[in-house]
C-alpha cells in the first residue's frame, strides 16, 4: 500500500492522438520484435560460429570474410578431436559416474534435511537453516585449500571421492544449500494433512519422507537432478585440482586441457570439442526447460 | 481430545529427536567441509606449508609477504575493476531483457530460451568459443568491427583490453539474472498496476512507482549474489584465457598479458595449486572472504534505505 500512496494523481492521458491505440500498440510490438531479434542474433552468433568452425577444413577457418557454411564440411573433425586425440569415451564415463554419484547423494541428503526443516519442530531449527543458507554466500575458495589438504591426507587425490563425498554431506560446493532450499520451498506447498495423517497412523518421519513427500516431489526432483547433473558436467575447478591422470579426467577438464595443449592452432578441432560439451546441455535444456527456469526463479524469489 | 493432544505432545518430543537425526548428514557435511576448513584456513594463514616439508608456524610472516606482494595489489585491482563494472552492468542488462520479455508477445518464449541458454553452458566451452571470437586476426568480433570501420583490438592479448573483453563475454551469460528478474516482475500483483492505471499513472510512472519499488528485493538479491559470484566465477574463463597464452619469461604467475587477467581467484589458485604455498594462499583466501563479507554486510546495512519489503510474506 505504501507504494500506491506514492502514485500521485495525474490527469488521464490524451486520447485524441492521431493514431488509434491499436495501431500504436502494433507499432510498439514491431519495434520490440526488431530489438529482440537484434539482441537474439547477437546471442546466437557465437553458437553458429562455433558449430560452423567445428566443421571447417583446417585452414579455411582463417578465410576472410568468414565462411558461414563450411566448404567442404568436415565431419571427420569430430572423429579426430574426440577419438584420435583424446580418450573421449573415458572422459564421458568418468563424468557420468561422478554426476550419478553426486546427484543421488545430493537428492537423498538434501531432501531429508529439507523435510526436517519444513515439517518437524526442533530447537535450533532456524539457526541451522540460516547456517545452511549462509554457505550460499561463502566463497568456495576459502574452504578449498584445507579441504584439498584433507583429501590429500586421506589419499583421495586423483580419485573421484573429493568430487562426490561433499555432496553426500549436503554441501557439494556447487549447490547443496540450493537443493535444500528448493526442496524446503516445495515441501511447504504440500498440504500438511497428507503427511500429518501418516504420522498419526504411526509412520516414522523417515518413512513419511520416503513414502509421502518424495513421491509428491516430481517437479522439484527434476529441477535438483538437472542442476546436479549440469554442475557435474560444467565443473572445471574441482576436477582441475583433484584429478591428475588423464584416465580420470572429466569432460570439462579433459577438453579444457586439450584446448590448452593445442592453443591457437587447431581452431576447428577446438570448436568441435566445445560443441560436444555444449550439445548435451542444449538437449537437457530443451527436454526440461521448465525445471531449469523454475529452479532459478524460485531461488531468486527467495529474496522476497 | 485428550488422547489426540497427548499424541501431539509425544510427537513434538519425537520431532525434536527426528529433526536433528535427519539433519545428521548435513551437520556432518557442514562441520567437515565448511566450518572445519574455514577455521583451518585461518590457522594456515599463520603457517608456511610448501607441501614438500611439514608445515611450520611463521606468525605474521605471511602478512609481511602480502604487503610487499605486487601481484596481490594487481589481483585485487583487477577483481575490483571487473566487479565494479560488471555487477551493475549485468544487473541493468538482465533487467532490460526481463522487461522486454515480460509481456504477451508472439514468440516470446523463443527469445527467453535464446537469452537464457548461454548462461547454462559449460564455462570451459564458453571460454574456448570466446577465445576464438576475440582472436585478433581471424576472430568474429574484429571482423564485425571492421565491417563498421570501427577500431579493432587484440582483445585478450592486449593488457588494456583483456578485462573489457572478459566483461563483454560475461554479458552473454546474464540469462540467470534475467530469469530472476522475470520471475520478480511476474510476481508483482496485477492489482497494483490496475490501481495505478485508474489513478491515471503513465507507463513510465508505473515503472518508477510500482515496478521498481516492488522489484527492489530481487534487485538486492542479484546485487549480493552478483558480487559474491563475480569474485569466483571468473576462474575458468581466465584460467583458459591465460593458460592458452602461457606465461612469458618475465612473469612468474599466469595472469595473461601484463597480468591484466590476474583475478584474485586465479592468483589464489596459482599460489596454492601451482606454487604450493598453502599458508600464504590461505591468507589470501581469507582476505578475499573478509572483503566479500564486509561488502555484503555494508549492502545489508544500506538495504533498509532502498529495499521495499511488502508486509511480511515469509513463512
Amino acid at each position: 500500500m505504501a507504494v500506491l500512496t506514492q502514485v500521485e494523481k495525474q490527469e488521464p492521458r490524451g486520447t485524441s492522438l492521431w493514431l488509434s491505440k491499436r495501431v500504436r500498440e502494433r507499432v510498439g510490438h514491431l519495434v520490440l520484435h526488431l530489438v529482440l531479434i537484434g539482441v537474439g542474433v547477437t546471442f546466437l552468433v557465437p553458437f553458429v560460429w562455433m558449430i560452423s568452425t567445428s566443421l571447417k577444413q583446417s585452414g579455411t577457418e582463417f578465410v576472410n570474410p568468414p565462411q558461414w557454411i563450411p566448404n567442404p564440411i568436415m565431419w571427420t573433425n569430430y572423429k579426430e578431436a574426440l577419438l584420435a586425440d583424446v580418450p573421449f569415451l573415458t572422459y564421458m564415463k568418468n563424468t557420468l559416474i561422478i554426476a550419478v554419484a553426486v546427484t543421488v547423494g545430493d537428492v537423498l541428503v538434501t531432501s531429508l534435511s529439507a523435510y526436517s526443516f519444513a515439517r518437524l519442530r526442533w530447537p535450533g531449527r532456524n539457526i541451522l537453516f540460516i547456517c545452511v543458507l549462509a554457505t550460499l554466500m561463502l566463497p568456495n575458495i576459502v574452504t578449498v585449500i584445507p579441504t584439498f589438504l584433507m583429501m590429500r591426507y586421506l589419499g583421495w587425490i586423483d580419485t573421484f571421492l573429493p568430487l562426490i563425498v561433499p555432496a553426500w554431506g549436503g554441501v557439494s560446493t556447487l549447490g547443496g544449500a540450493f537443493s535444500i532450499f528448493l526442496f524446503r520451498q516445495f515441501f511447504l506447498t504440500i498440504p500438511r494433512d497428507l503427511d500429518e495423517a501418516a504420522r498419526v497412523d504411526g509412520a516414522t518421519p523417515l518413512r513419511v519422507w520416503w513414502s509421502v513427500m518424495l513421491p509428491l516431489s516430481g517437479p522439484v526432483l527434476a529441477t535438483v537432478v538437472i542442476f546436479d547433473v549440469l554442475n557435474s558436467w560444467n565443473d572445471f575447478f574441482n576436477p582441475l585440482i583433484y584429478l591428475d591422470s588423464q584416465s580420470n579426467f572429466t569432460m570439462a577438464l579433459g577438453l579444457g586441457q586439450y584446448v590448452i595443449g593445442h592453443s591457437g592452432t587447431l581452431y576447428n578441432l577446438e570448436m568441435a570439442a566445445a560443441t560436444v560439451m555444449t550439445i548435451p546441455v542444449l538437449v537437457l535444456f530443451f527436454v526440461a526447460q521448465r525445471s531449469f527456469i523454475g529452479g532459478i526463479a524460485t531461488t531468486g524469489l527467495a529474496a522476497r | 481430545m485428550v488422547r489426540v493432544a497427548r499424541r501431539r505432545g509425544g510427537m513434538l518430543r519425537e520431532d525434536a529427536i527426528w529433526g536433528w537425526l535427519l539433519q545428521a548428514p548435513v551437520i556432518a557435511g557442514l562441520a567437515v567441509f565448511v566450518a572445519g576448513p574455514l577455521l583451518a584456513s585461518l590457522v594456515l594463514s599463520f603457517m608456511d606449508w610448501p607441501m614438500l616439508t611439514p608445515p611450520s608456524f611463521v606468525g605474521l610472516d605471511n602478512l609481511n609477504t602480502l604487503i610487499n606482494d605486487p601481484f596481490f595489489v594487481q589481483a585485487i585491482g583487477n577483481t575490483a575493476f571487473v566487479t565494479v563494472i560488471s555487477v551493475p552492468l549485468y544487473m541493468v542488462v538482465g533487467l532490460l531483457l526481463a522487461l522486454a520479455l515480460d509481456r504477451k508477445l508472439r514468440g516470446i518464449s523463443i527469445y527467453r530460451v535464446i537469452f537464457f541458454l548461454p548462461s547454462q553452458l559449460p564455462a570451459v566451452a564458453n571460454a574456448i568459443v570466446w577465445l576464438w571470437m576475440f582472436n585478433p586476426n581471424y576472430g568474429l568480433v574484429n571482423w564485425v568491427l571492421g565491417i563498421f570501420h570501427l577500431p579493432m583490438s587484440s582483445w585478450i592479448q592486449d593488457p588494456g583490453m583483456a578485462k573489457p573483453a572478459l566483461i563483454i563475454m560475461g554479458m552473454w551469460t546474464t540469462g540467470t539474472t534475467m530469469i530472476v528478474y522475470l520471475a520478480g516482475l511476474q510476481g508483482i500483483p496485477a492489482e497494483l498496476y490496475e490501481a495505478a492505471a485508474i489513478d491515471g499513472a503513465s507507463a513510465q510512472r508505473r515503472f518508477w512507482n510500482v515496478t521498481l519499488p516492488m522489484l527492489t528485493p530481487v534487485i538486492f538479491f542479484t546485487l549480493i549474489m552478483g558480487i559474491i559470484n563475480t569474485t569466483q566465477s571468473g576462474f575458468t574463463t581466465t584460467y583458459i584465457f591465460t593458460a592458452v597464452n602461457g606465461p612469458t619469461a618475465t612473469e612468474t604467475v599466469n595472469g595473461g598479458p601484463g597480468n591484466a587477467l590476474l583475478l584474485f581467484i586465479l592468483y589464489i589458485y596459482d599460489v596454492a595449486f601451482v606454487n604450493f604455498h598453502m599458508g600464504y594462499a590461505s591468507l589470501l583466501a581469507w582476505i578475499l572472504f573478509l572483503i566479500v563479507l564486509s561488502v555484503t554486510l555494508i549492502n545489508f546495512k544500506l538495504a533498509g534505505r532502498w529495499v521495499y519489503y511488502e508486509g511480511q510474506t515469509g513463512r
